[in-house]
């Protein structure tokens, strides 16, 4: 990773901010030296207190990667990412302090005001120094709120914790499933993440329970800076349901330019997961400068009868995004689901897609893709679906739909069908679409503005997507749609 | 209300306007009648302010402001409403939501409070029954799977909710049958038959102003108003034809 830009670009807003850095020789000890190697693998485990399995899991992974060669059949143009040039354990991560949101980007203010996000959550998000406890109230009204929800997760035997927690407080759940679903040697990044994650999230719901709450990193304690090399792992037992959302309407900048996250989804007999994501970080500036890349590997396996998956995303941020959250439907008569909003602006890179891979019979899969292009960016759409010889009755719909905005953009399709059962019924659609300017005129002639006409064109383009979204994040989502167009038009 | 000086404009670099003049008080309804292609379109069109319709030379004022330095969502605001002769399909869009966001956009602008869901949908009821529209139309995507004559009196309904000074309605009656033209002829009246608002007319036809009776009938041929009378010029067109104007 070009270490170097990412430093200049730190010094760079320190000196912007006028913040003193303020690393102190003691926090600097919290650092692994830059570069990966075994020692480094080990030092992670150890800063963890991570037990001997977990560090050999570990090791395991990072001697497969030294093997592995990256991703190169994506419709990206990734420059080369030196991975000894990083650091891979407190990477310099701690936001900088402000006193007071005065010292903010007043771009980003900006933003945040256009979203409607509450003042307090605002210095939270933006490290406004002592925000932290008045935000807790802000978002739950008061702390207390926080402390009954946990207490209500707990009466239900709901397991909400960090990977980290989970490995030390139920080893025997993490060892059964880690990598279950996304092995070791499953691709390049998710090996590199499979050595040395950072932190994420753990979450089991018990046979029977239905989650309480719509679940969310949001509310998780030790929720900050976990983003470098997220591993979420969840698990739904026989008949349970279980909610996840993940991300953040709100732009979020971190210093570190790869992002290489797991999340693994285990759906026993009858239970239900569905996992909502927004993904809103820094997509570079209007030159295509920065900008993070966006490698991630999210699986999930519905290997009970009648279980169901349902991953809902909508993705406006990264520089690049190299995504395919995926289903392997096990279950006899299980139930997989994907619906994307992906949008790109500026000199954004986006390949995302789904896998669906039909093993148990009647298994049935829905894929909803919406692809938003603007500014010179480019975005596809890459996606398989696979039905095995001895699953019977399969059923697929697809519709993969393109909306360009300006003529300097790309829509790409690349679906991959592969049927081996003569029984399987498979549906694909696709179109591809620009915002004309007679509707633009149309919505401006009775009284939008030209950018509150292209934002809710674009909402109506993704509406089938952004209504399988909870209620608050579905607002925050059309706004954010909105805001990542701005200066696309005209 | 409306002042249109020597108006030229061109589109693709092609003059169509060659010089209209034109002013339009408040309680008067106006029809443009004319020929196809002699520039009543063109003549909508810019004063809703639609890109690509060059204006070349002349001035138009609306309440003394000069209209053509102005965004078409700021003349919205203004009071300014052009019924499409080609409602446009907008997918996804509930129509309740775009009339909304419409509504409060041009309050906002105005320094008006926004409309709660509660009021607008009310409101947004009782336009709907004027025009025999069924309510769950309010709820479809806007304009898709409209048949014509939905379109047109959906329209209507909107200018009801927009509630405009000045209403530009280009060939609202197109595409019509007899009922349908009464209900949107009637709406007309209802809505801007007022001391305080106008309509500006374009249409081809005499059976829509035998519903909606204009004060000032002017032909346009050529991108110039060739004749300007009374209610009994539209009747006489009608019977005789552009021919001998536009000759």
């Amino acid at each position: 990773m070009s270490d170097v830009r990412n430093r200049e670009a730190i010094e760079a807003a320190a000196r912007a901010a006028k913040y003193e850095w303020g690393f102190t020789s003691a926090v600097e000890q919290e650092f692994a030296p830059k570069g990966l190697n075994e020692d480094v693998v080990r030092f992670i485990s150890a800063k963890k207190n991570e037990p001997e399995w977990m560090l050999d899991w570990r090791l395991k992974a990072y001697r497969a990667w030294l093997e592995m060669e990256e991703v190169t059949w994506a419709k990206l143009n990734i420059p080369p990412i030196d991975f000894q040039d990083a650091y891979y354990y407190a990477a310099p991560k701690a936001k900088p302090k402000l006193s007071s949101l005065d010292e903010l980007d007043p771009e980003i203010r900006r933003t945040y005001e256009k979203l409607g996000i509450p003042i307090e959550e605002q210095k939270v998000l933006a490290g406004v120094e002592g925000a932290k406890k008045v935000a807790v109230d802000a978002v739950f009204d008061s702390v207390s709120v926080a402390t009954t929800f946990r207490e209500e997760l707990k009466a239900a035997g709901v397991i909400f914790l960090s990977i980290s927690e989970a490995i030390r407080e139920h080893p025997e759940l993490v060892r059964k499933y880690l990598g279950s679903v996304v092995p070791q040697r499953d691709n390049f990044y998710a090996c590199l993440n499979s050595a040395v994650f950072s932190d994420g999230t753990f979450v089991y719901v018990p046979e029977g329970v239905r989650c309480p709450m719509e679940l969310s990193t949001y509310f998780r304690i030790n929720a900050e800076n976990t983003g470098q090399f997220e591993r979420t792992l969840i698990i739904a037992d026989k008949g349970s349901y279980v909610s996840y959302l993940e991300g953040c309407t709100a732009p979020q900048r971190d210093e570190n330019q790869l992002h290489a996250a797991v999340v693994e989804l285990y759906a026993h007999e009858d239970a239900e997961i569905k996992y909502s994501t927004v993904q809103n970080w820094y997509p570079g500036d209007e030159q295509g400068r920065g900008g993070i890349y966006n490698f991630v590997t999210k699986r999930a396996l519905c290997a009970g009868a009648r279980s169901k998956v349902s991953w809902t995303q909508v993705e406006t941020g990264s520089a690049i995004t190299w995504k395919y959250p995926s289903c392997i439907l096990k279950g006899e008569e299980s139930v997989g689901e994907f619906y994307s909003v992906a949008l790109t602006n500026n000199f954004q890179q986006a390949d995302t897609g789904t896998k669906m891979i039909h093993l148990g019979s009647r298994s049935r899969s829905t894929i909803v893709s919406k692809g938003i292009s603007a500014g010179k960016s480019n975005n596809t759409y890459r996606g398989l679906v696979r039905v095995l010889g001895n699953a019977e009755g399969v059923r697929n719909f697809t519709q993969c739909d393109s909306l360009l905005l300006g003529d300097q953009c790309g829509a790409h399709t690349v679906p991959y069908i592969e049927v081996r059962n003569p029984t399987a019924q498979i549906e694909h659609e696709a179109t591809t679409s620009k915002i004309s300017d007679d509707q633009l005129f149309y919505a401006m002639s009775r009284g939008l503005s030209q950018e509150d006409a292209v934002a809710l064109i674009v909402n109506g383009f993704a509406r089938e997507v952004l209504q399988q979204l909870p209620m608050e994040f579905a607002v925050e989502a059309q706004k954010l749609l909105g805001i990542s167009l701005e200066g696309s038009v005209g | 209300m409306l002042k249109i000086d020597n108006l030229h404009a061109a589109v693709d670099g092609k003059p169509i306007l060659k010089g209209i003049s034109l002013a339009i008080n408040a309680g008067e309804i106006h029809a443009i009648m004319g020929p196809n292609g002699s520039g009543k379109s063109t003549l909508a069109y810019v004063l809703a302010g639609r890109p690509g319709y060059e204006v070349t030379e002349g001035s138009v004022t609306f309440e003394g402001r000069d209209l053509l330095a102005l965004e078409p969502h700021e003349r919205a605001a203004l009071g300014i409403f052009l019924g499409f002769q080609y409602p446009v399909e907008i997918p996804g869009v509930s129509t309740a939501q775009f009339l909304r966001t419409a509504l409060n956009a041009q309050r906002s602008a105005r320094g008006e409070a926004e409309l709660s869901a509660g009021d607008f949908l009310r409101l947004a009821r009782a336009q709907a029954d004027a025009l025999a529209l069924p309510q769950e139309m309010m709820k479809r995507a806007v304009n898709v799977g409209f048949s014509g004559g939905e379109k047109k009196r959906g329209e209507m309904v909107q200018m009801g909710l927009l509630d405009p000074a000045l209403a530009i309605l280009d060939e609202t009656d197109s595409g019509l049958d007899i009922d349908a033209l009464r209900v949107v002829g009637e709406g007309i009246n209802r809505i801007m038959r007022k001391p305080d608002k106008a309509v500006l007319l374009i249409t081809h036809y005499q059976r829509l102003l035998d519903i909606v009776e204009p004060d000032f009938v002017h032909v346009l041929a050529g991108g110039r108003i060739v004749r300007s009378g009374g209610a009994e010029l539209a009747r006489e067109l009608e019977r005789e034809g552009y021919a001998e104007l536009v000759a």
